[in-house]
């Protein structure tokens, strides 16, 4: 070997140069993305071509040219040509409030707060569980606080199961005292308790109520239903629906899934029969024939029966939801239930529904996604939400003619709301995936 | 959790209110006010101002019965009634008495179970067009577009007037008025039917009404008055007395300025002191306090002050007297004689 | 909790109703059972009391009265003078015409927005997302609104297509008339011996079907593949063709033309009919295309690696292996979309066109006064739609369901 002539050896790595141009930076980037093909480029093109005319047309109407100081609408045409945000300015506060009396607006408001307080204890799992109690009552506070009137109606209504527990409690020693057999004298308190629920509710509370206000009257300006209007009726009409909808909807799915052949036929058919007509026609009941159900004379609220509707609406397509979530617990679960030895109603309420729920709230959400769009049909049937209140705006001599301004207002308001929410349900999806592996 | 919610508002609210058989007056009384379904919204018949209070032609002859019953004319709530809702709402006693623009016919005199106690507003159906189009008569609409404002008998009398003429027609049905007006701005119909009052009431809203014109046709009748539930004859000659006091004390002058000094005074008409409670007992007929007419009279004035006030000829609605004005002085409005 | 009875313990009691499995299911139902009936008799009775007060019968003998009142979009023969049972059927065409034609745009809609939402073009996949974001989140009834505004609102009237210097003019050489009363578009008028093309093209369609069911049997037989869409069209159009120009073009075209306050002639699409149609098919679509999209993404990486391994080509790797797996995940949802679609055409209602529940639930319900009757016959026929479209694509999903060997 010839030594003298050492070969070359590198000390290192050649440092590495600098990626070609055409691999980064914005023009890889957009060669990659926008422009890797032909067709891929046309589309770019065209997509470019979309936005580029919508933001052309909507951006000056809606930013340059647009008024919101105007009387009526000739008075915005003449300014200017863009969007007359005149209208908005002037009736926003009937799009958030329909005719509500103005100086009572500040309860819409707590009760709206005291919602949000409210549903903390449900929709988070980090909040204490004495929360859940508020919760429980917040229905009564928010039906005093929206409709008014005196306190003692509603807070009878609550005192109605208390009551019926009350009566439990001192029925069940007395019938067990009896020579009837314990099963049957238990099965029979239960029964005499409830009757003693609902004539507390049919009757009793008229006259708890009578005669606490005739003694202590509190209560608040009564607020007719007729004033209640724009987002805020959206709001009562969809939280209440979910919220009512929600027990029933846990009772029909159970009932779905349970092997007494009667009582799944029953669940079934109201589910199916449920789904398979348009809510509108529900609403149409709700408004045209509920009273032919109810005694003769009976008469109430508008506002409750679609609420009552929308509930039922909402209950069957909330039972799917939940039955989804039953189905996707693994079958351990209910072995290891039956396994511990606890009975259908144990297993269900310390096993299987915790976990079930859990997996269907974002189903849940979307549920209450759709049904807060839906509440927009009851303009059809003459209630002043945010699409029914247009009518008496567009009826105004001064505002008549006007369209997109007040369409788009309502829309951006409904969009803003729901894909918040949706974002929320994706965010929890998210969440409770990752919980499982 | 909040399973109650639904029972609450259903206990709270379940006003239990008799209907159909009882009564009317006494339970009107036992609650404290009257309850009158009127339109969601027809520029001088029924409206409310940004306050929410009501106001117009059908809601002042409203505030009259209140007042015959009361002496307060606002002892009285509103019910916003749809052309569907308004008959289960007076079938099913969610309102005492309906105010809307509703045409007597003998169907829904009998079988729907209602009995019209009056008209307060002679009415036809009318067509409105642009003044572009230079159409003079409705005979020539053959092949327009016609925009109607459904759940009205405004469908029926116009297939009948245009299968008559042997014309042909598109009809667009339109559940409000806001929408079907909206429609015909826009030009997607050529044609606007309706009642004539309404046709008016909209061309006022209108931002040039003058652009617009109402065609010389009437193709129907439409007597407008409030009805009642069937079966209840004290409630029914309530509201129909209540109507004609109201054009008796036009035809007799008593207005809502001098209705008051009348009262005290007492008048050398013998029959304008029997309306005002002076001499017989008719309200005690009726079950209602003497002076009932007074109160009647000083809500909104005699009829022909309410309809100045509301739809007359220097509100922006413009309406004629025309039909609706008293058979003495060349319309048809006549009053049973107060005795 | 429940002792185990022994089979020896033959003294029945009463308690045993509650405390033994055996009996307990029976005991829950039969109470359930007594529970319900009592309801709904509770219910019934009230409804006979209430129509009996107010002196109504019940029945359905109006369906029989002239109905007097005119309907514009007819699929069947109607007038006036008809009955109202012929104005719900007409009513009934009309939810189904507009219900069918937004399930076919709804799906086409929704699988080109699906499959661009997944597209590597940044921009495309971008202005996919804001549009199925756009559209879930606001309601559907708004939406059919500002579509229907946006017709009546911005397309000319037909008055301004008049004169000799009109504002508007027709498109394609007079086939495409858009108006802000509706589109108009040319009407074939059948000739004599129109007939013969028409039994043409429908022969062709068997043809064709043979033709494909025979190319794919020789494939299976010995792997050549004919290049079937060229050969499928031209089985399809040619012999029509031919036939069509044979016959002396029996089958011509009926312009629209502008006569009077409209324009005649043609197939005319209202407005409401037009929005109606796009509002349901863009929302609808907005909510399929993530359905189509979950459905391509469930697919794993792994069985379109495995079909370009195999030497396929992009397109038939979409066509023989992602889409046949994709179907499967995809149509359950897709089928409560088909029933949410036709659901909500019957908010046609606010738009003013004539479904079912503009006739029978809207304009005869309000002249006869029938509303129990109106509601039930209503709510029992989307019943019936509703639940037939749900067994046809059962029946599809069950054909289309992973047979495990």
């Amino acid at each position: 070997m010839n030594d003298s002539h050492k070969p070359f050896v590198a000390a290192g790595d050649i440092p590495p140069s600098p990626p070609p141009s055409s691999v980064v930076g914005p023009v890889a980037w957009m060669r990659e993305n926008l422009f890797s093909s032909i067709p891929n480029a046309i589309m770019t093109l065209v997509g470019a071509f979309i936005i580029y005319s919508l933001l052309a047309s909507v951006i000056p109407w809606l930013f340059l040219d647009s008024v919101w100081n105007a009387t009526s609408l000739g008075n915005c045409r003449e300014i200017d040509e863009g969007a007359c945000l005149a209208v908005i300015k002037e009736r926003y506060l009937q799009f958030i409030y329909g005719f509500y009396p103005e100086e009572e607006r500040w309860r819409s408001i707590v009760a709206f707060v005291l919602m949000i307080v409210a549903v903390w204890p449900v929709l988070f799992a980090g909040a204490p569980r004495k929360m859940l109690y508020v919760s429980a009552l917040y229905p009564a506070v928010a039906y005093w606080l929206i409709w008014g009137g005196t306190i003692w109606g509603p807070v009878g209504v609550m005192l109605g199961p208390v009551i019926a527990i009350i009566a439990y409690r001192i029925l069940n020693p007395v019938l067990r005292g009896t020579s009837m057999e314990e099963g049957i004298a238990g099965i029979l308190a239960i029964l005499l308790a409830g009757l003693v629920l609902v004539l507390w509710w049919l009757f009793g509370v008229e006259v708890f109520d009578g005669i606490l206000s005739s003694v202590v009257f509190i209560g608040l300006p009564v607020v007719e239903s007729s004033k209640i209007g724009g987002f805020l009726l959206s709001l009562i009409i969809g939280v209440s629906g979910i919220a009512g909808s929600f027990p029933l909807g846990i009772a029909l799915a159970l009932g779905r899934r349970s092997n007494l052949l009667f009582i799944k036929a029953m669940s079934t058919g109201f589910i199916e029969f449920v789904r398979g007509v348009p809510l509108i026609t529900l609403l149409f009941v709700a408004s045209t024939l509920l009273n032919y159900f109810l005694p003769p004379g009976t008469s109430f609220d508008i506002i409750l029966r679609v609420v009552i509707m929308v509930t039922l609406f909402a209950a069957a397509y909330m039972a799917e939801v939940i039955r989804g979530g039953l189905a996707a617990l693994p079958k351990g679960q209910y072995e290891a239930a039956d396994a511990l030895g606890l009975d259908y109603w144990k297993s269900m309420r310390l096993i299987i529904l915790p976990q079930a729920l859990k997996i269907s709230i974002p189903g849940i959400v979307n549920t209450f996604i759709g049904l807060f769009k839906d509440t927009t049909l009851v303009s059809v049937i003459g209630l002043l939400d945010p699409v029914g209140i247009l009518n008496p705006i567009r009826a105004d001599q001064n505002w008549n003619g006007i369209v997109w301004e007040l369409y788009g207002f309502i829309a951006i308001f409904f969009f803003i709301f729901c894909f918040g929410m949706s974002r929320y349900s994706m965010y929890l999806e998210r969440k409770l995936q990752t919980g499982h592996r | 959790m909040k399973v109650k919610g639904a029972i609450i508002a259903a206990a709270a609210v379940m006003a239990v209110s008799t209907a159909a058989n009882a009564a009317t007056l006494d339970d009107v009384k036992a609650k404290g006010f009257v309850q009158c379904g009127v339109s969601t919204g027809l520029a001088g018949f029924a409206f409310t101002d940004a306050n929410g209070v009501w106001d117009g032609f059908d809601v002042t002859f409203c505030r009259a019965t209140a007042a015959a019953i009361f002496g307060d004319a606002n002892a009285i709530k509103f019910t916003p009634t749809t052309g569907k809702t308004r008959f289960t709402a007076l079938a099913s006693g969610e309102v005492d008495i309906l105010y809307r623009n509703t045409t007597w016919t003998l169907s829904r005199d009998v079988d729907l179970g209602f009995t019209f106690t009056g008209v307060n507003y002679y009415d036809g159906q009318g067509f409105m067009v642009r003044k572009s189009l230079g159409v003079k008569s409705a005979k020539e609409l053959d092949g327009a577009t016609v925009c109607i404002q459904t759940g009205t008998t405004t469908e029926l009398n116009l297939a009948d007037f245009f299968r008559a003429n042997g014309m042909s027609y598109e009809p667009v049905p339109i559940e409000t008025n806001a929408e079907a007006q909206q429609k015909y701005l826009s030009n997607a119909c050529d044609v606007y039917t309706t009642d004539a009052s309404g046709l008016a009431a909209t061309r006022a809203t209108f931002e040039k009404p003058g652009e617009h014109v109402l065609l010389p046709e009437i193709i129907s009748k439409e007597p407008l008055g409030p009805l009642v539930r069937q079966g209840d004859d004290q409630w029914a000659d309530i509201s129909a007395w209540v109507l004609n006091a109201l054009i008796i004390a036009e035809e007799k002058g008593v207005t809502k300025a001098n209705v008051a000094k009348l009262a005290a005074d007492g008048s050398a008409d013998p029959e304008v002191n029997r309306l005002l409670g002076k001499e017989g007992s008719y309200g005690e007929m009726l079950g209602l306090p003497a002076d009932w007419a007074v109160h009647a009279i000083s809500a909104g004035g005699n009829y022909g002050e309410i309809f100045e006030r509301n739809v007359g000829e220097s509100t922006a609605i413009g309406l004629a007297r025309g039909l609706n004005q008293l058979w003495s002085k060349g319309g048809i409005l006549y009053a049973p004689p107060f005795r | 909790m429940a002792t185990i009875s022994t089979s020896g313990d033959t003294n029945f009691r009463i308690g045993m109703l509650i405390y033994d499995t055996r009996y307990r299911s029976y005991t829950i139902q039969i109470i359930a059972l007594i529970v319900f009936m009592l309801a709904a008799a509770w219910l019934l009775n009230n409804v006979i009391q209430n129509l009996a007060d107010l002196g109504k019968t019940f029945g359905f003998s109006f369906l029989g009265e002239t109905a007097s009142y005119d309907i514009n979009q007819r699929l069947i023969d109607y007038s006036s003078t008809s009955t109202h049972a012929r104005a719900a059927v007409v009513g009934i065409l009309n939810t189904l015409l507009v219900a069918i034609l937004g399930c076919i745009t709804a799906t086409v809609v929704g699988v080109i927005a699906g499959v661009l939402r997944l597209s590597n073009n940044w921009l495309i996949a971008r202005l996919m997302t804001i549009y199925v974001e756009g559209f879930r989140n606001i309601p559907v009834l708004i939406w059919i609104l500002i579509t229907v505004a946006v017709i009546n609102e911005t397309l000319p009237a037909p008055n301004q297509f008049r004169g000799a210097d009109p504002d508007a003019s027709p498109l394609l050489g007079g086939m495409l008339v858009l108006t802000n009363r509706g589109f108009y578009i040319p009407a074939p008028v059948m000739g004599d011996m129109s007939m013969a093309v028409v039994i043409v093209f429908l022969l062709s369609i068997g043809v064709m079907i043979g033709f494909r069911r025979w190319a794919k049997k020789r494939q299976e037989a010995t792997g050549e593949i004919l290049p079937m869409f060229p050969i499928s069209l031209a089985i399809l159009f040619l012999p029509t063709i031919l036939v069509f120009f044979l016959l002396g073009m029996p089958i011509t075209l009926e312009y629209p033309e502008l006569k009077g306050f409209n324009f005649r002639g043609g197939v005319f699409m209202r407005d409401s009919l037009i929005g109606l149609w796009l509002a349901l098919s863009l929302y609808t679509g907005a909510f399929t295309a993530e359905i189509v999209r979950s459905g391509i993404l469930a697919v794993s990486k792994g069985q379109s690696e495995a079909a370009f391994a195999l030497g396929l080509r992009p397109g038939r790797t979409m066509n023989l292996v992602i889409l046949p797996q994709a179907l499967r995940v995809i149509v359950p949802p897709l089928i409560s979309q088909y029933l949410n679609l036709t659901k909500n055409s019957s908010l046609a209602i606010a738009v003013g066109y004539m479904d079912a529940t503009g006739t029978l639930g809207g304009i005869t319900l309000n002249q006869t006064g029938r509303e129990m009757e109106c509601l039930m016959l209503l709510m029992g026929f989307y019943l019936v739609t509703s639940l037939s479209i749900s067994v046809v694509m059962n029946w599809y999903n069950e054909r289309v369901k992973l047979r495990e060997r």
